[in-house]
């Protein structure tokens, strides 16, 4: 590891100050992705402001019946929050189905949202990789790419952003706030993240040396109803190969009256499905207008032949989120394609065994992937 | 304000650390007492733990907060103290699994470990050990997993399946799951004896 200098701030203000002033300063927060990286050579801070004592504020409730967060709240007190787990279940489903308990425990929510992709190039400072070399080329394009990205990606990057809490808050209309010595500012957070475009280094909008003070939810009487759901190659404790977080209203007739869905594990950015949404308000609330509308949404899809799986993964992910949502009995109800061999391991199942192709039976994520593209535990979470 | 605690303002070095390798004196509360020392920044907890005070029960798998053999209790929560920097550490609460007997007479969760058979070749038995500590916790104060089918109420029935999502962050090697998930249970019904017998007291 590169040797750093370490501050502790007590206080917004001066922690941004020293972050300002500072050329390559990063903030500190739970550090269980920054200090992973540091560890790999591909994060190399001259100084760490470590923010981890810094009030930033609890789970609070807003005016407008909204929820402020503050940066430092740890992923397992805000999945736990009785606030958040009755109005925004998708954001508690989300937090609870990342990472270990232990890493739970130390992220942060600020943390969170700037935690890098793990794609193996990234990762690794021996490999050709745009976003951490720029300029290099991306090795994962040609190479390992079947847990990468299909919307949103250019030549230059197909990295994803591996978390599920900023999927949930993509569905939610979150806004960043964040700090500057300027003063605050604020960012929905699908302006907050960016895609690679000639730029694959910045993850997201937010400018050098600012740090990021507080998450708000807006008041939205459509999340109550809300889940996140994700596909994965082990059942616990394994990043996302796809996820949904979606949110339905459903009106008397059965016809869709507001939906919220955002896409995990299928871009640079938590990918909120727009065209899916509004396709689907004022249309029946049925599993194929579900899959309809994922189609469009995926149709822009440029995808590898690792990761085109992704494609039905997340179309059938979506169908059988917003059937759960609807009150829909799906199950073995397959509109998407049912002659598609790839069968999503959706958490649903109660078996926590899967056959593997090893003794001929039918892989549940993705057949005919190549084993060594695993990936490992699923460390590091913020 | 910030307090700049860097190898300008550090006293100097004990020699541990050669010059120009940015050190902070810390005072590391581990166990119930006070221990100073000055540690390179890039030190992890883990590591100052095992190298600087000889507590050895945590550890190191693949210091990457992917194992879990690592795990300490800091404030009383399970914590990964590979990725814990020692630095950022100072004024907080760590409890290794030296720390969690009373004396002669072992943890509830430590015995429950040794009666059940919980382990084969021992190695992530401590992480094992603090990871049930602080998760058994968890689980009183309500706090839903992803197994927990509804998440409104705040009541966690403490089943198998719960018992191996709430571990999940810990590997153990051996294969050693089936032993470990009746400890937790004999544990859990250990300490909701206690609670109870404390509320009676």
């Amino acid at each position: 590891m590169k040797t750093f200098e370490y501050e502790r701030a007590t206080d917004v203000a001066s922690a941004v100050a020293t972050l300002d002033r500072t050329p390559n300063a990063k903030p500190l927060g739970g550090g269980t992705n920054l200090v992973d990286l540091m560890k790999l050579g591909v994060e190399r801070p001259d100084l760490l402001v470590d923010v981890s004592r810094v009030d930033f504020g609890g789970v609070d409730e807003l005016p407008d019946g909204g929820l402020r967060i503050g940066a430092g709240v740890r992923n397992s007190d805000l999945a736990a929050h009785p606030l958040v787990r009755t109005r925004y279940p998708a954001l508690t489903r989300a937090l609870v189905s990342a990472a270990s308990g232990q890493l739970r425990n130390q992220a942060t929510t600020g943390g969170n949202l700037l935690q890098r992709t793990r794609c193996t190039y990234f990762m690794d400072t021996t490999k050709p990789c745009n976003k951490r070399e720029p300029g290099t080329g991306c090795g994962a394009v040609a190479g390992l790419s079947r847990e990468l990205g299909i919307l949103g990606v250019n030549d230059l990057c197909i990295a994803t952003h591996p978390g599920d809490m900023a999927v949930a808050l993509a569905a939610l209309d979150a806004i960043v706030v964040f700090e500057t010595v300027d003063g605050e500012q604020r960012l929905p957070i699908d302006e907050f993240f960016r895609e690679p475009g000639d730029d694959p280094t910045r993850d997201t909008n937010l400018p050098s040396g600012a740090l990021i003070t507080a998450v708000e939810l807006p008041s939205l009487p459509v999340a109550t109803n809300s889940t996140y759901r994700k596909a994965r190659d082990r059942r616990s404790y394994a990043f996302a190969l796809g996820s949904v977080a979606a949110a339905l209203s459903v009106d008397e007739a059965g016809l869709v009256t507001d939906v919220r869905i955002a896409l995990g594990a299928a871009s640079p950015v938590p990918w909120r499905a727009r065209k899916a949404e509004e396709a689907l308000v004022g249309s029946p609330a049925t599993p194929a207008s579900f899959a309809a509308a994922a189609q469009l949404e995926l149709a822009a899809a440029t995808t590898t032949e690792q990761n085109a799986f992704k494609v039905p993964l997340l179309t059938r992910l979506v169908v059988g989120v917003l059937s759960e949502l609807a009150g829909l009995d799906h199950e073995g109800d397959d509109p998407a394609d049912p002659a598609d061999p790839a069968d999503p391991a959706e958490d649903a199942d109660p078996s926590p065994f899967r056959p593997t192709g090893a003794n001929g039976s039918p892989r549940r994520v993705a057949a005919d992937v190549d084993p060594g593209a695993a990936t490992g535990p699923e460390g590091s979470a913020s | 304000m910030v307090s700049q605690v860097s190898a300008e303002t550090s006293p100097p070095s004990a020699g541990a650390n050669p010059p120009g390798v940015p050190t902070t004196t810390i005072t590391l509360d581990v166990n119930g007492s006070p221990h100073r020392l000055e540690v390179d920044n890039r030190t992890s907890l883990l590591d100052a733990l095992r190298e600087r005070l000889d507590l050895t029960g945590s550890k190191k798998g693949c210091d990457h907060g992917q194992c879990g053999a690592c795990t300490v209790l800091v404030d009383g929560r399970r914590t990964n103290s590979c990725l814990v920097l020692a630095v950022s550490a100072e004024g907080s609460d760590v409890t290794t699994v030296e720390g969690l007997a009373d004396g002669d007479a072992l943890h509830p969760v430590q015995q429950a470990f040794l009666d059940r058979d919980a382990y084969q070749c021992g190695y992530c038995t401590p992480g094992q050990i603090c990871s049930t500590v602080g998760m058994l916790e968890e689980a009183r104060a309500g706090m839903p997993s992803h197994v927990t089918t509804d998440i409104t109420n705040g009541e966690i029935d403490l089943d198998d399946e719960e018992v191996r999502e709430r571990l999940s962050g810990n590997l153990c090697r051996c294969g050693a799951y089936v032993n470990i998930v009746p400890a937790v249970h004999d544990a859990a019904c250990a300490h909701d004896a206690d609670a109870t017998e404390g509320a009676t007291r």
